[in-house]
């Protein structure tokens, strides 16, 4: 038996029932990385030392409670208790946190054990994880195409068994993108139901932070650690947590399901449709209503998102400034120079666009055409939520416009189309296998009301157990 | 020339906080401690950190704006402003650009018996930066040091309207701020501290022109009498180039302690673009009016109302009333002595008189003074029951302040009990006019002012302890024998 291709819960399971301890799952785990790694690529740094001690020492102890004893990786922009912090950024070189995300804090307290940071584009700004200044990752399921991003280091080291699980962050759909892209669940919860608290900010009104799982009962096991109010993070909600494996369950009828006809047009392969028109029918199988809708402003969702993030972008980058951590120029003679050339040389190409892009939408000539007018469709988009949202449940449409694609054929602007929409609105929005295109996983997205986590959860499970397609694994081992 | 011309004045004051905690997050405040030991992750700006609006801070806000005749924001929002500068860790300063917490409101000052109104534009809430350090001299220091201990204190940035017309309005108008804010116990106000600093907005016309001339700003006004100063520099310099016929340059200047001048610092056009936009950390400011109700109800008596009641209750005159209400800790003092010795002119001399000049000579403020107000009228009592003169009355209260020993204890370690009794006082009278016999004829040829060589004679000769009173009967008796 391979202990790393165990999902969370049957490892929890099994190590609360001293089936196997926890040092067996890491070791199972540290050969799996010894083994794929080099191909994958999906690391930035490796704690395996501070591991094992963790491992052993709750072995000694034996206290497994939740997901305690349980190997995940982190998102490089979530910060770790001393442990390297890179934001894939030669910007936050050395940068080691005197502090613990709160999410990070969460899984620590409950015992999970972190065996390392996750690859991402630069502080977020990307869409293939190749923005990053370490190194690509590449796709499990075929190493020649991308992994998505800005979380590729989170689904593919999920997808290839490298980690039970990962910590991984969403602004324009980071984590929905990659995890439909590398076949495996991931969540954004609504805006403010984890808290941003050691997230290092790209667009500080839609950062939110979420699982990355093999399959949807592993996602309702971490969101039930991680979710919750935070007195460090001012839009933290206070809303009460339900336990959210009370939502699984395979009986969907009665619920209304909505599908966006503009996630549907003609920018969408003609193979993802199918597939998602598939898993529609499979829910029309499972007792739920499907009907048509419409999202009408959803077709304005990239430039309002480039204009919005940009601009907060701008101002959270502004921090990076080579004076109290991270890279610092030394050679310069004063202390502009010094700030100028530290971020001259200590960002990459795709920050600095963003910077520049921000910097403009801000100024204060421009300010009423691009970022006003942004904020004001922004509402739009999210009363187009709204309204759909009194007569469904839920919206089921597809993560991305393609499959992953092979490195180089990019297009930008089709990877996070249909992600953004969730993003800019703040509701909670997940993406599952949910078909198989040329060997290639589907993404199926599903778009909620605010906090409206657990029926998103009961329609993943529903359709995950009538499906098999979480089951399916890439083969890397050759 | 300046008669044609009417100066056209409006101050933008910053006042800093004394909460208990920093704006955005838990640290403490600190003046003067260990540079870098009140910080964390979000006064620091490390990544990750999000900013937590302190309560307290728009309770103070709220205050402020209530004691400033202003209407509360039922709504308001945090913005922030972009820059680069060492000492602003997120090199951005949440502040309060479109929607401030208070607006609209006015104070009132007294000038030559008439009282004007000036009015508030509005008052907003914002963070402080850090401070940079340099070895010697700015310009060859090697390096800055930054200390982010200020970094993150809160501020009220105050916004008066153009209403001010001279260079002592608008210091009349900071005394009053500074007055009002002490009364609401918000900020120790020290402007040499720098926890209220002042920005001038100056520009001139001639009288009767409805349009304003071009304005100039000043800075680095680190006193009233800098403000003054400055203001009247700034008003000379405006006008004197009118009348050449030149053009004023809208810019910002600053004032310059040393050589008593203003200096151009940057011009209109090298103004910064900040880049204000609404701080996505923080979400909108919903003021409840029930809770300004509440904090409306905890308002102290303000300087205005204390002003008020020492005219009507005390009788004591406007310019008495106006040094007592300077300070609210200067007020408490004399309630508190007036309430224990129902004396308030004699207590108000005292205070504004020995108190205060003991007071600024050993640059101290009045709550750290030893001598309280139980002990100030407890000597007041005994220079009514006669124990001690009011000669030596200032010897005690100046070792009461030095010591902070009782008046009893004092007089009666240092032997000052006056002497009243007759027959000791009429031997040294007697001695005296025997000692000086020129002077007792002059006397009694008509010279009245030799009476008062003689009192002093007998007062040097009882170490001054001798009842004066008395001294003056007993000589007059003696010198009309014939």
């Amino acid at each position: 038996m391979n202990l790393y291709h165990l999902t969370v819960h049957k490892a929890a399971e099994m190590l609360n029932r001293r089936e196997i301890k926890a040092q067996e799952v890491l070791e199972a785990v540290s050969r799996r990385i010894d083994l794929v790694e080099n191909k994958i690529k999906a690391f930035i740094t490796l704690t395996l030392d501070q591991a094992e001690k963790k491992a052993k020492e709750l072995d000694d102890r034996h206290e497994f409670t939740g997901l305690g004893g349980i190997p995940y990786g982190v998102q490089d922009n979530l910060c770790t208790l001393g442990v390297t912090t890179t934001c894939a950024s030669k910007m936050l070189e050395g940068f080691i946190p005197p502090y613990d995300a709160t999410a990070v804090g969460r899984l620590k307290a409950a015992g999970a054990v972190m065996v390392g940071k996750l690859n991402m584009d630069e502080f977020g700004m990307g869409h293939f994880t190749e923005t990053s200044c370490f190194h690509p990752t590449n796709n499990p399921w075929d190493l020649t195409r991308v992994a998505g991003g800005s979380s590729g280091g989170a689904a593919a080291a999920v997808a290839a068994g490298e980690v039970y699980y990962a910590l991984a962050s969403d602004t324009g759909g980071s984590l929905r993108q990659s995890a439909a892209y590398c076949g495996v669940v991931g969540m954004r919860p609504t805006y403010g139901r984890v808290s941003r608290y050691g997230l290092v900010a790209v667009a500080s009104s839609m950062d939110q932070v979420g699982p990355v799982t093999r399959n949807v009962t592993d996602c309702a096991l971490v969101l039930n650690l991680i979710c919750g109010y935070d007195g460090l993070d001012s839009n933290s909600l206070e809303a009460e947590v339900p336990d959210y494996r009370g939502y699984l369950e395979t009986n969907l009828k009665g619920m209304r399901i909505g599908f966006p006809r503009e996630y549907f047009e003609n920018y969408v392969d003609e193979s993802v449709r199918d597939a998602v028109k598939k898993a529609l029918l499979k829910y029309e199988e499972l007792g739920a209503v499907v009907e048509e809708t419409g999202l009408p402003h959803s077709k304005y969702a990239l430039p309002v998102f480039r204009l919005l993030a940009s601009a907060e972008a701008s101002s959270n980058m502004a921090r990076f400034d080579g004076v109290r951590y991270g890279y610092r120029d030394e050679e310069a003679q004063d202390i502009a120079e010094m700030m100028s050339n530290s971020r001259g040389r200590g960002f990459g190409p795709e920050v600095k666009r963003n910077i520049l892009l921000g910097t403009y939408v801000l100024s204060k000539e421009q300010y009423d055409t691009y970022y006003l007018r942004a904020m004001k469709v922004r509402r739009l988009i999210k009363e187009d939520f709204d309204r759909a949202f009194e007569k469904y449940d839920l919206l089921v449409a597809p993560t991305t416009a393609t499959v992953a694609f092979p490195r180089g054929e990019r297009n930008e602007d089709l990877s996070d189309l249909l992600t953004i929409p969730a993003s800019l609105a703040g509701i909670p929005a997940m993406s599952i296998p949910g078909g198989m295109v040329d060997g290639l996983p589907v993404g199926l997205q599903l778009m909620g009301p605010r906090l409206a986590e657990g029926t998103l959860l009961k329609a993943a499970y529903a359709f995950e157990q009538a499906a098999d397609y979480h089951l399916r694994t890439p083969v890397l081992e050759v | 020339m300046t008669e044609k011309y009417e100066a056209v004045i409006g101050l933008e004051v910053h006042v800093e906080l004394k909460t208990n905690t920093k704006a955005f997050c838990g640290c403490g405040l600190s003046f003067g401690a260990l540079p870098n030991s009140h910080v964390c992750p979000g006064c620091l700006g490390m990544p990750g950190a999000i900013p937590v609006l302190n309560r307290e801070l728009v309770e103070f806000a709220i205050k402020t704006g209530l004691a400033l005749n202003c209407k509360i924001a039922e709504f308001c929002r945090f913005d922030r402003k972009n820059y680069f500068y060492p000492d602003l860790p997120a090199n951005y300063q949440i502040s309060q650009l479109d929607l401030p917490i208070a607006s609209a409101g006015y104070l009132e000052i007294e000038s030559e018996g008439v009282k004007k109104k000036i009015g508030i534009n509005r008052v907003h809430m914002e963070e402080d930066a850090g401070k940079l350090v340099h070895q010697g001299s700015i310009m060859t220091t090697p390096y800055s040091l930054v200390d982010l201990n200020r970094a993150g204190t809160p501020l009220l940035e105050i916004v008066s309207e153009p209403d001010i017309r001279s260079p002592r309005e608008a210091s009349m108008y900071m005394e009053k701020l500074r007055s009002i804010l002490l009364f609401l116990r918000v900020s120790d106000c020290k402007m040499e501290e720098g926890s209220l600093r002042c920005d001038a907005n100056v520009s001139v016309r001639p009288r009767g022109q409805e349009r304003l001339g071009t304005r100039t700003e000043i800075k680095n006004l680190n006193s009233f009498r800098s403000l003054e100063r400055a203001l009247e520099y700034e008003i000379k310099r405006h006008i004197e180039l009118l009348e050449e016929g030149g053009e004023l340059v809208q810019e910002t200047r600053t004032w310059d302690e040393d050589r008593q001048v203003t200096l151009s610092m940057r011009s209109k056009e090298e103004a910064q673009d900040y880049r204000y936009f609404p701080d996505p950390n923080l979400p909108p400011v919903i003021i409840d009016p029930e809770w300004v109700e509440r904090v409306r109800k905890t308002l102290p008596e303000l300087p205005d109302q204390a002003r008020e009641r020492l005219m009507s209750e005390y009788n004591l005159s406007s310019y008495d009333a106006n040094l007592l209400t300077m300070s609210k800790d200067v007020l408490d003092f004399f309630d508190a002595c007036v309430a224990e010795y129902n004396e308030p002119k004699l207590i108000a001399n005292w205070v504004m008189g020995e108190l205060t000049r003991l007071l600024n000579q050993n640059n101290m403020e009045i709550k750290d003074c030893r001598v309280t107000p139980s002990s100030l009228a407890a000597m007041l009592k005994l220079m009514e029951q006669g124990t001690i003169s009011g000669k030596i009355a200032k010897v005690v209260f100046e070792e009461m302040f030095n010591t902070g020993d009782a008046p009893e204890k004092i007089v009666k370690d240092r032997g000052l009990v006056q002497i009243s009794d007759e027959s000791a006082i009429k031997a040294i009278v007697d001695e005296v006019i025997a000692a000086n016999p020129k002077v007792v004829e002059d006397f009694k040829a008509g010279k009245e002012k030799a009476l008062g060589f003689l009192v002093g004679q007998v007062m040097k000769a009882s170490k001054g302890k001798a009842n004066p009173e008395i001294v003056n009967r007993l000589l007059r008796e003696e010198l009309s024998r014939p």
